[in-house]
């Protein structure tokens, strides 16, 4: 406890796991929407409108909710750590408007394209399939930026920039997961081709996460390379290469008749998210704003964490109980999205 | 060259401006949708049915415009005024999870079911949903005016290090102008709604479209809006009052009163003169503002020129924008009540509007967003130059990082996106009421379902 704690206050440590918690949530699940909207760039409007709608009718219940997960991660970042706000936001000023442009695009067009003039329909679905990928690739950009401690140096550009492709390929390799367990017959096919695709591509940057974070700090480096702190990181590289493989293994596999494993994908996607994630968390730890600002020096007042902490402790597990009521609802292959 | 202070404030007020334009809608759009289902559940008239139909798709649309823009929102604090958050997070922190936990979730996770779970859940679980989604909305704006109406008059705090912490919840949540303001938002939530419902369905009826759910839409918008007009103007009232008390440089900006005095007349008319501190071409009700706001005509009202430190520095808000927000509001109120009343008269005479009342009430569609938008800009302008009354001033919490060349990339990008996407919507919502007319006169009929473009419509039109 001591190793987390450090003789401080636990509410900002509290908190920095909610924070970590709801990034983890937004990624994996607007990860998958976006996904599913990068790759309607794959898809053609003539004879494959269909699976155009098809998928974008899967998503079409959730998408909202899962962008909340965003408001709700900015929101306890402004909230929870006002002294780091300013700082880490100021440094991805631009990022951050390119992202929310992005998602301004694909939030509309995914209603308008429903409901605008027949001609129109082919520019809303170019600023669907546009504006994801900005927002991904922005995002992704971010994430760089936040690992090289926000210097931009042509190097650290350069890795930003790879970032930025690897969540792209992350989202749509998710999506396509996402696709193979809501779709049938040739969407299906696709969606494994899809994921097939992306995969190795999630595995370069996953390497090139791995290379450059350690490379980062010495204090990392040690985190990373030395005892006792590397007992608790050991695991990571080992399940994320078995997930790997067996994804792979799945990967050939799929599509089956009876649809047996088709959930499989999706699984392994969440789990190597939520492993990079861990890595990630337990380099910067206890930072949030790399190298310069740790969570206490960071953290609004002690009263003011107490009253939100009660809060959350209550609704949170009543939003969990009413997401899972609406996937409950809207669960098996995805059909035709219907007002009435 | 205009600052990083400047451009942030532009860039702030056209994205809060460009969001307010949907919540306004959503909030009170979500309770009349339900109000359509429980009259469809009670009497089985296809007619409330067939109102639903369309106004959900104008209440989808115009939550995922609220929605996005809203995340834009939220970021602006971290990017342009990261000054907010430092000294008055301790206050503005909670209130703003609040309402991501309490409002935001809940609203974003029954929409869907709201919209697209009509054939899935029974009907009870569909009504529970509506009601959730409105109570949502409700709920959002209620934590967001809480924050706000605590910025303008702030209570329950102490400042320790320059840093603000809170010591009275129950203050600062209930602070002085919270009630006026969260029960005037909202009426104007309610009167904006109801001009828009009155608006498209007039405008289908000049089409020609006599089908039910024209006539109900007609109806329900003309009579919310006569019922909610008179108690919005009575509220303002009431609001000007508190804001008197406690702001009164933002009520002399508003009345464009200059020197503090007794019998201040009304001014109906003026080009106030900041520099030569005084209004030209004035046109007035003698004894007029002091009736108002002192109910006596030899009230003393307190002017302008009180707030002016002996070394010059204007201390007030700059007066034209918020005299003239102030008129365009009360001109549209105004409006708003000789329509509506009329309107209520007609249609309680007879079945049909007309054209006369059916051109007014096109032409009022959304006479309600003017309105609101003029009286944020009111209220907003009116605190200058403070961002929290006497606490946090706004060139303290601007960015120090972001550069003026950074600002104005991104403002030049909103911009451009704002004003596509306004065009788009009401482009749209203009578009789905022709398609209805279309369909109940006979003219075409797709039914195709709304993922692939088309929209299923009333299943029996009635010509
Ligand atoms: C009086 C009402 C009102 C006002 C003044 C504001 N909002 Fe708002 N906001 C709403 C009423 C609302 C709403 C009705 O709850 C919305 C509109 C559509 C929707 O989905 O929720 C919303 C959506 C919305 C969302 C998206 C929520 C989601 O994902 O579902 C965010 C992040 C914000 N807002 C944030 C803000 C911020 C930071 C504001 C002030 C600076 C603000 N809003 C002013
Ligand atoms: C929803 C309707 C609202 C509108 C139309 C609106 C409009 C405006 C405008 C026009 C300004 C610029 C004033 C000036 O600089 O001269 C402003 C300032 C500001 N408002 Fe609002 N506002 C709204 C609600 C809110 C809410 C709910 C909050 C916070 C909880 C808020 C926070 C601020 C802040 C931080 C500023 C300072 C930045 C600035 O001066 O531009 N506003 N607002
Ligand atoms: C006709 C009589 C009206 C009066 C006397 C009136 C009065 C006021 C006053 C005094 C304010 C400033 C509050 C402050 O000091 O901060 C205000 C703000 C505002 N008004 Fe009005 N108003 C009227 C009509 C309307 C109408 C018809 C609408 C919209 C449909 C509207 C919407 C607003 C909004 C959204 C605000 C800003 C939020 C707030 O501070 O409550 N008003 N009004």
């Amino acid at each position: 406890m001591d190793l987390l704690l450090q003789g401080q206050s636990w509410l900002p440590v509290a908190f920095a796991a909610l924070l970590g918690l709801s990034i983890l949530l937004y990624v994996v699940l607007d990860g998958y929407d976006l996904g599913v909207g990068i790759l309607t760039g794959a898809v053609g409007a003539g004879e494959d409108g269909a699976h155009k709608d098809r998928m974008i009718a899967s998503i079409g219940p959730f998408w909202d909710a899962n962008e909340t997960w965003l408001v709700l991660a900015v929101g306890l970042l402004l909230v929870a750590f006002p002294f780091a706000q300013g700082v880490v936001l100021g440094a991805l000023y631009l990022p951050v408007a390119v992202m929310l442009m992005g998602l301004i695009l694909r939030g509309v067009a995914f209603d308008f394209r429903a409901k605008a003039v027949d001609g129109h329909r082919i520019w809303w679905d170019r600023a669907f399939f546009s504006g994801s990928a900005i927002a991904a690739l922005a995002q992704g950009y971010m994430l760089g930026l936040y690992i090289v401690g926000f210097e931009r140096t042509a190097a650290n550009v350069a890795f930003s920039l790879l970032t930025a492709v690897s969540l792209l390929a992350g989202y749509a390799f998710i999506g396509a997961s996402w696709l193979i367990l809501k779709g049938e017959g040739t969407l299906q096919r696709r969606a494994v081709r899809w994921a097939r695709g992306t995969l190795w591509l999630v595995a370069l940057g996953f390497v090139a996460v791995s290379v450059v974070t350690p490379l980062m700090s010495e204090r990392i480096f040690a985190k990373w390379f030395e005892l006792p702190w590397l007992v608790l990181l050991a695991p990571l590289p080992v399940a994320t290469a078995a997930i790997f493989v067996v994804l792979h293994l799945v990967l050939k596999a799929l599509p089956t008749r009876t649809d047996r494993f088709a959930w499989v994908p999706l699984a392994g996607a969440i789990a190597l998210f939520a492993l990079g994630f861990y890595g990630l968390a337990y380099s910067f730890f206890p930072y949030v704003v790399p190298e310069r600002m740790t969570i206490w020096e960071a953290a609004a007042s002690d009263a003011s964490l107490l009253i939100m902490f009660v809060g959350a402790c209550l609704v949170l597990p009543m939003i969990a109980g009413y997401t899972a009521l609406s996937y409950w609802i809207f669960r098996g292959k995805a059909g035709r999205l219907r007002y009435d | 060259m205009m600052d990083a202070l400047l451009l942030s404030r532009i860039q702030f007020g056209a994205n809060i401006t460009f969001h307010i334009l949907f919540p306004t809608i959503t909030i009170a759009l979500g309770w009349v949708l339900l109000f359509f289902k429980l009259r469809f559940d009670a009497t089985g008239d296809e007619r409330w049915m067939d109102a639903y139909r369309f106004f959900v798709k104008v209440f989808a649309l115009s939550f995922a415009l609220g929605v996005v823009s809203g995340i834009t929102m939220s970021f602006q604090f971290g990017t342009n005024w990261p000054g907010f958050m430092e000294r008055v997070g301790n206050v503005a922190g909670p209130l703003l999870a609040y309402e991501v936990l309490t409002a935001f979730f809940l609203e974003a996770t029954f929409l869907g079911i709201m919209l697209f779970g009509f054939r899935k859940v029974p009907n009870w679980l569909h009504t529970l949903a509506t009601v959730l989604v409105a109570f949502g909305t409700t709920m959002s704006a209620f934590w967001i005016l809480v924050l706000n109406s605590w910025m303008h008059t702030p209570a329950g705090y102490e400042v320790i290090d320059g840093v603000v912490h809170a010591t009275d919840w129950w203050a600062i949540v209930f602070n002085p102008s919270m009630p006026y303001r969260l029960v005037h938002m909202l009426l104007a939530s309610g009167l904006t709604v109801a001009f828009l419902v009155a608006g498209l369905s007039a405008w289908r009826w000049l089409r020609g479209d006599r089908s039910g759910g024209v006539v109900a839409g007609l109806r329900t918008g003309v009579f919310l809006a006569a019922a909610l007009i008179p108690l919005q103007i009575l509220a303002g009232d009431m609001h000007g009052l508190n804001t008197l008390e406690h702001q009164p440089a933002k009520v002399a900006a508003m009345e464009g009163n200059w020197e503090t005095r007794g019998n201040v007349p009304l001014v109906l008319f003026a080009l106030p003169d900041q520099e030569a501190r005084e209004n030209r071409f004035e046109i007035a009700i003698p004894n007029g503002a002091s009736l108002i706001l002192k109910h006596d005509p030899a009230g003393v009202v307190p002017g302008l020129n009180d707030f002016v430190a002996d070394d010059g520095t204007v201390e007030h808000p700059p007066v034209a924008p918020v005299f003239w927000g102030f008129r365009i509001m009360v001109g549209v109120g105004l409006l708003m009540l000789a329509v509506s009343w009329a309107g209520a008269w007609r249609l309680w005479k007879s079945d049909e509007p007309g054209t006369v009342l059916g051109l007014a009430l096109v032409a009022m569609t959304f006479s309600g967003w003017v309105a609101t938008i003029a009286g944020w800009y009111v209220t907003e302008i009116g605190r200058q130059p403070w961002l929290v009354t006497g606490v946090l001033s706004t060139a303290e919490a601007v960015t120090r990082t972001a550069g003026a060349g950074m600002v104005w990339t991104s403002l030049a990008m909103y911009l451009a996106l704002y004003v596509v996407l306004l065009a788009a919507y009401v482009g749209t919502l203009y578009h789905l009421a022709g398609k209805a007319t279309a369909a109940a006169t006979g003219r075409a009929a797709p039914t195709d379902p709304i993922a692939q473009g088309g929209e299923r419509l009333a299943a029996t039109p009635s010509a």
